[in-house]
């Protein structure tokens, strides 16, 4: 929706370690006040268009988490029209990615790609002849992210979502009986302490959940992701082009050594750490060339492998050689150059790869860039990416969302404990319900009132 | 053929005089429009096909939110009722509801004489057979005696009588509800206009003669002691109440129904209509409830001066023998004499996403319709719906700005918007958590809400707005008056303080804290620091509510004004849905059915995802500024 207020990573291309965060909206500047510390300013009283140093502090545990430069822009003499914050961080990947997550847990929404446009253009900041384009952008890019987001979100992470709403909505519909229905014995009065029961197994099932995000190294340096193939298939192409699809990068850190080039970029929610092994002379076979210690090393981190292949040669035992060198991985296949004329087999690249997902592209002409993305955001969609050693929230969106729930659960306890009416509890109760619907992309109202239906025996 | 004759001019024309007739008639009329109400039964004004019952939650709110507009239900109810029971006194105040269990046949008697006694109304009994339609607009209506009237704006509220069809068992025939005429001409002309029509339907239990009953098997179920009243206005108070009882199915009665349910009108295969799920017949809850070792029962008396006993729990369609061997295993109902026997009845009804959120039909303009045949149930929906209509046709007869309720407004509001943003495909009930802002929408501030538009409107009077805007005052200096007080920690604080079970004080607190603490209620305040002079109850109550759930109300406040943000993008009128590129094919083919006002309303219509919302606004941005470049 545009009435809301939102924030991104959003560096400037080519300033270095610079990376700012973007706040957009009503909200914007009490959102920032929430999480900006300096003696006792506030942002929302400080004159438009001006530059203040402080420090960015989680308020629930009184953290430093960045020191930082923010200007604040009051609307409309902003690029979006609406007030405006700027965060500009020092520290690197690790804190910028953190300052995002506070502010999303503070009540900002992850932009979607291209809404900062959007919003500046439904602003009247834009003319006409970049409207069908903003269009083109919201239906490619918005549509895509919601079926992924309604398709693919399965796996641990949405059953285990799914599994507490239908809790939640057990106890909502009962409470809704007590009131529609009160002179109806038979069923049960939900009382203040199952409810409290409830609520806390909730929170303690999203406190987990959260607790993998936080603790997991996802969030901290983005997932591994290797692009391996032979050479000049590609592989540089393809991660400039993720980089500049995705204007959400972080910071670029040189490579401990040279041959290694590491980009942040945050591809449709999944933030993505990608490698690509570049530098290779042109004659030796990968594998051999960087070593069978070295490239089982780099291998075995990643926690996802792209693999390039092209579309305009014939399938070499190098390329081969690569397939088994990553069986058991996530891996996805990408078939680059399709502009060229195609001497490469694919049935049996189809056959080589198996379960893994194929995507064909001509970085060229730029094509396929947005089915690979999809790839990549479905993959780790449902948020839940094993890393070996138990279940990780990864997504971005999916972590401020569960922030939002667990405050919304809090709240409900809160009110129980307090005595408040179980109709009043109901209220916080039906929004942690509704947060949750909205990760895995459902939140029907109708379902409650089937839920009534069917599990009462209600009429007259 | 019969021939036509010129009956008479009027601003409005209101066909049918049930619950939404009613209300749509008396307001017009009461606006200053010259209003015709015409009914096939001139004996059954007002006339409850159903329980002897008006209220409940969310549809008792409903009837609160009438009376603070101005219309007629509450008053006429406060006149005529056995019984009144405040229900959920013991959740929090968004969902108490005040039922009442009326005496039928008086207050139909009432609301007759009230319509009878309204200046610019007549009252006409007559058969609709079609609506006079020139160039897509309506212009009055023709009876089946010829008769044609010709009005500026005209309302159907025609309920369940549009070829109407009643069931029981294995008998089927063309009827309204109780024996009443249908109406067939004006359904086959609904039709033939174009209408999209649904087949709903929905059933009524058996009556029993009292004196057949043994009330010594039941439990009594007797109305509140403290006086009750819907209406704002009403001052005086029945004392004298009728009791309600309770009785239990049984597993012979159960017993009895399996062995019967291949002679079930639902089971047959007779009944093509789609019923209300919150409405089953007994049979429907045998059958899928079939675990329940038994089901409610509640006798309710139909009147003071009647022996009728409406059986509520036993809606059936099951044949007549075996009715009243159903009756004959419940106790207490043994030896009941079955009076009349429940049925279930067919109509017609129209899809309601036809209808624009004034209660006006899209295709034909200055054509309005409200109650049962938009696809809803129940007495105090079809008199909201009536009320808006009633209120929308006369200012178009008077070329006034239409008037629509938003969801944060009222519950009247939250049924409109369903009814026309969503349609329905079954008959639609309000239930309480259908609002999303149910805590702002009570039954204790119905006047808060909708005073300054019933006055705006003409249907509350000055004397009436002046004593609410008194009201208004002193809840708010009340308020502000316990922000300011500190309550010390004294002897008296702290006695009274224990006897409540509350903690004792460290230091003094203000007043409004010290209420907000869940054991203490306004009482206990004014024990301690009384104000000048003594409060009205129903400014004390509004006080305690707004102070106490101060926290949760302003959380609903903050989601209103989000929705107020989205309903203030207006969609343009006549937009070409067509010509915008990039909406999903079910969004555009979804967008042009209903033709939403606003962009909240847009967003509320299922099969329009978040991006085809982010298209329409980027559409109407972009209109606008071909318009002022071009
Ligand atoms: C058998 C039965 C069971 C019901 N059960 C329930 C229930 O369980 N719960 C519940 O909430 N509601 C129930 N209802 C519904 C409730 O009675 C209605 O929702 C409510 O009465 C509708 O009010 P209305 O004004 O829309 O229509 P009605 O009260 O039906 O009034 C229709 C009016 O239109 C007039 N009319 C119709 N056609 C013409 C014409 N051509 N010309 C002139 N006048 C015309 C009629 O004379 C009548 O005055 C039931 C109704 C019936 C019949
Ligand atoms: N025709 C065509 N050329 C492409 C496409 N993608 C990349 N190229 C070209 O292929 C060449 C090699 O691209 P790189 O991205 O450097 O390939 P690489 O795999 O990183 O190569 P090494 O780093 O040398 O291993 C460049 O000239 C690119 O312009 C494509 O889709 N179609
Ligand atoms: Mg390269």
């Amino acid at each position: 929706m545009e009435f809301d207020t939102i924030a991104a990573i959003s560096t400037p291309m080519g300033e270095g370690a610079i990376a700012i965060v973007r706040l957009s909206g009503d909200e914007a500047f009490t959102i920032a006040d929430r999480v900006y510390r300096s003696g006792g300013k506030q942002l929302q009283s400080v004159p438009s268009h001006t530059i203040h140093y402080g420090h960015i502090v989680d308020p629930k545990t009184d953290e430093t988490i960045e020191e930082v430069m923010v200007s604040v822009m009051k609307g409309p003499k902003t690029f979006t029209r609406e007030d405006v914050v700027e965060i500009n961080c020092h520290g690197g990947v690790v804190s910028v990615n953190r300052v995002l997550q506070l502010l999303l847990r503070e009540g900002a929404r992850l932009a979607e790609p291209g809404e900062f446009t959007k919003r500046a253009f439904l602003n009247g900041r834009i003319d006409l002849s970049q409207a069908e384009a903003v269009m083109d952008l919201i239906r490619a890019k918005t549509d895509r992210a919601m079926n992924v987001a309604m398709n693919q979100m399965q796996g641990r992470l949405s059953r285990l979502v799914q599994s507490l709403r239908q809790e939640i909505l057990e106890i909502l519909a009962q409470v809704e009986v007590n009131i529609d229905y009160p002179e109806y014995d038979d069923v049960e009065e939900m009382t203040l302490t199952m409810m409290m029961e409830k609520s806390q197994y909730v929170r303690d099932e999203v406190e987990k959940l959260l607790k993998t995000s936080e603790q997991g190294k996802i969030l901290r340096e983005g997932l591994s992701t290797v692009i391996i193939g032979r050479p000049n298939v590609g592989k540089s192409s393809l991660l400039n082009s993720l980089v500049q699809e995705n204007k959400a990068i972080v910071t670029d850190i040189p490579g401990t050594t040279r041959d290694v080039i590491e980009e942040y970029v945050n591809v449709r929610g999944v933030p993505l750490k990608l490698v690509d092994t570049a530098g290779i002379r042109e004659t030796e076979d990968i594998v051999e060339r960087i070593g069978v210690e070295r490239s089982r090393q780099v291998l075995k981190e990643a926690d996802l492998i792209l693999l390039v292949l092209n579309h305009g040669e014939e399938l070499s035992d190098e390329d081969r050689r690569l397939f088994e060198a990553v069986t058991g991985m996530d891996v996805i296949v990408i078939v680059n150059k399709t502009d060229l004329a195609q001497e490469i087999d694919l049935e049996e690249v189809k056959q080589l790869s198996g379960d893994h997902k194929l995507v064909t592209t001509s970085l060229l002409k730029e094509q396929g860039v947005d089915e690979l993305e999809e790839a990549i955001a479905s993959l780790f969609f449902d948020g839940s990416v094993d890393l070996g050693d138990g279940t990780y929230v990864s997504n971005s969106r999916h972590i401020a969302l569960l922030h939002q729930a667990l405050q919304a659960i809090e709240e409900a306890i809160q009110g129980a404990e307090m005595g408040m009416p179980v109709d009043m509890v109901q209220i916080d109760l039906r929004r942690t319900w509704e947060i949750l619907g909205e990760m895995i992309g459902d939140t029907v109202q109708e379902s409650l009132i089937d839920q009534l239906f069917s599990q009462f025996c209600l009429g007259k | 053929m019969v021939k036509k004759f010129e009956a008479g001019n009027y601003d409005v024309i209101v066909i049918g005089a049930g619950h939404a007739g009613v209300e749509a008639g008396l307001a017009s009329a009461r606006m200053g429009a010259k209003t015709l109400m015409l009914t096939i039964n001139l004996d059954m004004v007002a006339f409850m096909p159903c329980n002897p019952s008006v209220g409940g939650p969310a549809k008792g709110i409903v009837v609160r939110e009438i009376d603070a507009l101005g219309g007629q239900m509450g008053r006429t109810i406060d006149q005529t009722h056995i019984q009144m029971r405040m229900l959920n006194t013991g959740k929090g105040p968004a969902v108490r509801a005040l039922r009442a269990q009326a005496d039928k046949v008086l207050y139909q008697q009432m609301m007759k004489e009230t319509i009878e006694n309204e200046p610019n109304m007549t009252l006409l009994q007559g058969m609709v057979e079609e609506l006079i339609i020139e160039e897509g607009e309506c212009h009055g209506v023709i009876t089946n005696t010829g008769a044609t009237f010709r009005a500026k704006t005209t309302i159907i509220t025609a309920g369940t009588f549009l070829r109407g069809e009643v069931i029981i068992g294995d008998l089927k025939y063309s009827s309204g509800p109780n024996n009443q005429q249908p109406s067939i001409g004006l359904a086959d002309h609904m039709r033939d206009l174009g209408f999209d029509v649904v087949r709903f339907k929905t059933g009524t239990p058996p009556r029993v003669n009292s004196s057949t009953i043994d009330y010594t098997k039941t439990e009594i179920q007797p109305g509140d002691e403290t006086p009750r009243a819907f209406s704002y206005e009403t001052t005086e108070f029945i004392t004298d109440q009728l009791p309600c009882w309770l009785t239990y199915t049984n597993a012979e009665t159960h017993q009895i129904i399996d062995d019967n349910l291949h002679r079930s009108a639902m089971y047959s295969g007779m009944i093509k209509g789609t019923g209300p799920r919150y409405c089953p017949s007994i049979e429907d809850k045998v059958v899928r409830f079939n675990d329940k070792p038994r089901h409610q029962i509640f006798l309710e008396p139909e009147g003071r001066n009647t022996k009728e006993v409406y059986v509520q729990g036993l809606s059936t369609s099951l044949p007549e023998d075996v009715q009243q061997q159903i009756l004959s295993t419940i106790p207490g109902l043994e030896n009941a004499q079955m009076m009349r026997s429940g049925y279930a009845i067919e109509y017609d009804a129209m899809v309601p996403t036809q209808l624009w959120p004034t209660l006006e039909t899209k295709k034909i303009r200055n054509l309005y319709t409200a109650g049962q045949i938009n696809g809803t149930s129940g007495y105090e929906e079809a008199a909201g719906q009536g009320l808006m209509a009633g209120i929308n046709a006369a200012r178009r007869a008077f070329n006034k700005e239409e008037v629509i309720l938003s969801r944060s407004d009222a519950y009247i509001g939250v049924l409109i918007d369903d009814l026309v943003t969503k349609g329905t495909n079954e008959p639609y009930r309000l239930l309480t958590s259908r609002a999303e802002y149910r805590l702002l929408l009570r039954h204790d501030n119905a006047d808060l809400r909708l005073t300054d538009v019933g006055h705006e409107i003409g249907l509350i009077s000055d004397e009436r707005y002046s004593r609410f805007n008194a009201k208004k005052d002193m809840i708010d200096a009340e308020i502000n008056r316990l922000k300011e007080v500190i309550i010390k920690p004294n002897e008296a604080t702290q006695s009274l303080l224990e006897e409540a079970g509350s903690s004792a004080l460290k230091d003094g607190i203000r007043g409004t804290d010290l209420l907000r603490r869940p054991e203490i209620t306004y009482n206990h305040i004014k024990a301690l620091i009384p104000a000048e002079t003594e409060l009205p109850g129903d400014v004390e109550e509004q006080v305690e509510i707004q102070v106490k759930y101060e926290g949760y109300i302003e959380k609903s406040l903050q989601q209103v004004d989000k929705l107020k943000k989205m309903e203030n993008k207006k969609i343009p009128e006549g937009i070409d849905y067509d010509a915008i590129t990039g909406l999903a094919s079910e969004a555009r083919q979804k967008l042009r059915e209903v033709q939403p006002l606003s962009i909240a309303q847009a967003s509320r219509i299922s099969g329009v995802n978040p991006a085809d919302i982010s298209i329409l606004l980027v559409y109407i941005e972009q209109g606008k500024i071909a318009k002022v470049s071009g």
